[in-house]
């Protein structure tokens, strides 16, 4: 599977000088189905690559540039809308990177907007945002009633000017899940970025990347997910404070598999990995040299997985019953 | 993908797969005249997918899923049948939300004496049709469908793929080119209608790597009563931010491209109810400011 270039690439960029236009077409194809082009044009700077490869990159950088700028202009909007409940209000993932400069945001697309908010503020902090122009997109009730009930976030808001989403959440694993993490604990540990805005520390950053990729979600677009926890494990000091940390939250078990596998497809030593490990890696590495999801079967195991490690079975089986009435099925 | 093409047309290279052999051995076919090669010699700007829309639909009533590097999630899958025209929009697509070297409109644009001809305009305006009349008569056809504007020397960067031609001007460009081999196979109710591709005349394909600045900008509007009105700068650019499919995506180097493209070229609105018409309307306007 081409990921497995794109991977290699990340991991050594200087194997850049080997490759042919074959290899090129292919490993940028799995470079933008895994939303990882801009990040990859970030670890090739400096490196000498083909004209046509490098006008590709420089695109994608342009795009990413353009997201960096959006984003932060979303978590300042955000922050100016509760400013007023005074409450701290914890930027995540990609918007986190940004404001932070932090390695993780080198390159790295940034959809919507997440931010976390204590819990007990949730229904004012709903309230100030639907106050400065956000709207409900969920119109089904039973969509809308499940987040409220069970998920860890808000049901997503769209503002009704800049068309940007922005997810509000209040824990990081949906209320179902096996781990109950400590997101009091999360905020209060917050490290201040100034202008209102914070993020999470360096130990919870690696514990939110991790739940959000191997305790929740199928692992489509996992790759860059674990590319970000790559990079902020980077950051990270003392690991056993990390341990430490993993554990509160009841995450030891997905932390060490991360580093696992950080090590194993972006790391220098080798690995040996078990039979579940190397399940994990062929998921991750399932991106064709056309940008394909290569494994559908095993990217239907995993979509099962999702569902079951987010709610216990027969309830898992009443909300399956219950979409598929509304005429959902699974991509 | 079992078949596969790399084609460039205008400064874009793209990479096209099918699971089918006939939507590239068309392409390979109304494309000859087009620098061509295999993803193993070249480096493509766009990766394109035709492929079966569902488990089986390879075989049975095979249907196409446009995908790609940029895709829509909702569009509905086309009969393979008209493969072509799903590997025409495919490409489009990858131009449309992908390209950011020029400032892409949507709109089509013709070259005479070392300077462009611009006409933009909602589908059904007229303007590819006209793009590709006149490129029969004495223009050289720089695109039908995408004007790429250039952020640094606001000069228009053509873009000839084959001219889409819909409906009735399928017919008024059979009766203008005597050569039923620059015709693409006609595709018969189409999601949109009737469609048949016309292979741009030689000069369209050989020089189109050369730019050339705009002279007049035209909103053209087929069937109505012959009229001519000046369009103001303000009018023309709100027009063609809506036009543009990147303006958006470019950010300031987009304003400042287009600020300039209208403040330096005069915009017409363009009512006509022929082709022959609208030549000679044409022909008045263009001795008036590009003569």
């Amino acid at each position: 599977m081409s990921a497995a270039l794109l991977a290699s690439l990340l991991r050594a960029p200087q194997g850049a000088g080997r490759l042919g236009a074959r290899d090129w077409n292919a490993v940028m194809a799995a470079a933008r189905a895994e939303r990882l082009l801009a990040t990859l044009a970030f670890r090739l700077e400096g490196v000498a690559l083909p004209d046509p490869v490098r006008a590709v990159l420089d695109d994608a950088c342009f795009d990413a540039e353009r997201e960096k700028r959006q984003a932060l202009w979303e978590a300042d909007r955000a922050a100016a809308a509760l400013a007023p409940l005074g409450i701290p209000v914890v930027l995540l993932k990609g918007a986190a990177y940004a404001a932070a400069g932090l390695k993780a945001g080198e390159g790295r697309m940034i959809g919507d907007l997440d931010i976390l908010v204590p819990r007990s503020r949730l229904e004012e902090a709903e309230r100030a945002l639907l106050a400065a122009g956000w709207e409900w997109v969920k119109p089904d009730p039973y969509d809308d009633a499940y987040y409220r009930q069970w998920m860890h976030e808000l049901p997503p808001l769209i503002h009704r000017e800049r068309d940007r989403m922005i997810d509000v959440h209040h824990t990081i694993l949906p209320l179902t899940a096996r781990p109950v993490p400590d997101a009091g604990a999360m905020i209060a540990d917050r490290v201040d970025l100034g202008g209102r805005l914070s993020i999470l520390s360096e130990e919870d950053r690696v514990c939110h990347a991790v739940a959000h990729l191997l305790a929740d979600g199928d692992m489509a677009g996992g790759l860059r997910n674990l590319w970000d926890i790559r990079c902020l494990l980077s950051d990270i000091e003392d690991i056993s404070r990390l341990e430490h940390r993993a554990a509160l939250h009841g995450l030891a078990q997905p932390v060490a598999r991360a580093r696992r596998l950080c090590e194993h497809l972006f790391g220098r030593a080798s690995v040996d990995l078990g039979m579940v490990d190397q399940m994990f890696v062929a998921r991750l590495l399932s991106a064709d040299g056309w940008g394909r999801n290569g494994r559908r079967l095993l990217g239907q195991g995993f979509y099962v997985r999702s569902h079951l490690l987010r709610m216990p079975p027969l309830m898992l089986a009443r909300h399956l019953w219950t979409k598929w009435r509304k005429g959902h099925r699974p991509a | 993908m079992r078949h596969h093409l790399l084609l460039a047309i205008g400064p874009a290279r793209f990479r096209i797969g099918s699971a089918w052999r006939g939507p590239i051995d068309a392409l390979r076919r109304l494309y000859a005249a087009y620098p061509q090669s295999s993803q193993d010699d070249a480096v493509a700007d766009f990766t394109v997918r035709l492929e079966p829309a569902g488990i089986g639909r390879r075989w049975w009533r095979p249907s196409v899923r446009i995908a790609g590097d940029y895709h829509l999630p909702d569009a509905v899958p086309m009969a393979l049948r008209h493969g072509l025209l799903a590997a025409e929009m495919g490409m489009n697509l990858q131009m449309a939300l992908g390209w950011r070297r020029h400032l892409l409109i949507h709109a089509s644009s013709v070259e005479k004496g070392g300077k462009v001809l611009v006409m933009a305009g909602e589908s059904g305006s007229g303007k590819s049709t006209l793009a590709a009349l006149l490129g029969e008569r004495g223009w050289r056809l720089m695109g039908d469908e995408f004007a790429l504007l250039d952020f640094a020397t606001g000069a228009i960067h053509p873009f000839p793929r084959l001219v889409s031609l819909k409906n009735q001007a399928i017919d008024v460009m059979r009766r203008e080119v005597d050569d039923a081999a620059r015709f693409g196979p006609l595709m018969a109710a189409t999601p949109k209608g009737d469609i048949a591709h016309l292979i741009p005349a030689a000069e369209a394909v050989s020089r189109m790597s050369e730019a050339a600045p705009p002279a007049l900008l035209l909103f053209p509007r087929y069937g109505h009563a012959p009229d001519i009105r000046a369009v103001g700068e303000g009018e023309a650019f709100m027009h063609l931010t809506q036009a543009s499919t990147n303006y958006v995506a470019c950010g300031e180097a987009a304003f400042t491209a287009l600020h300039r493209f209208v403040t330096t070229v005069p915009s017409i609105a363009l009512d006509f109810s022929s082709g022959n018409e609208a030549d000679r309307m044409i022909g008045r306007l263009w001795r008036e400011h590009a003569g």
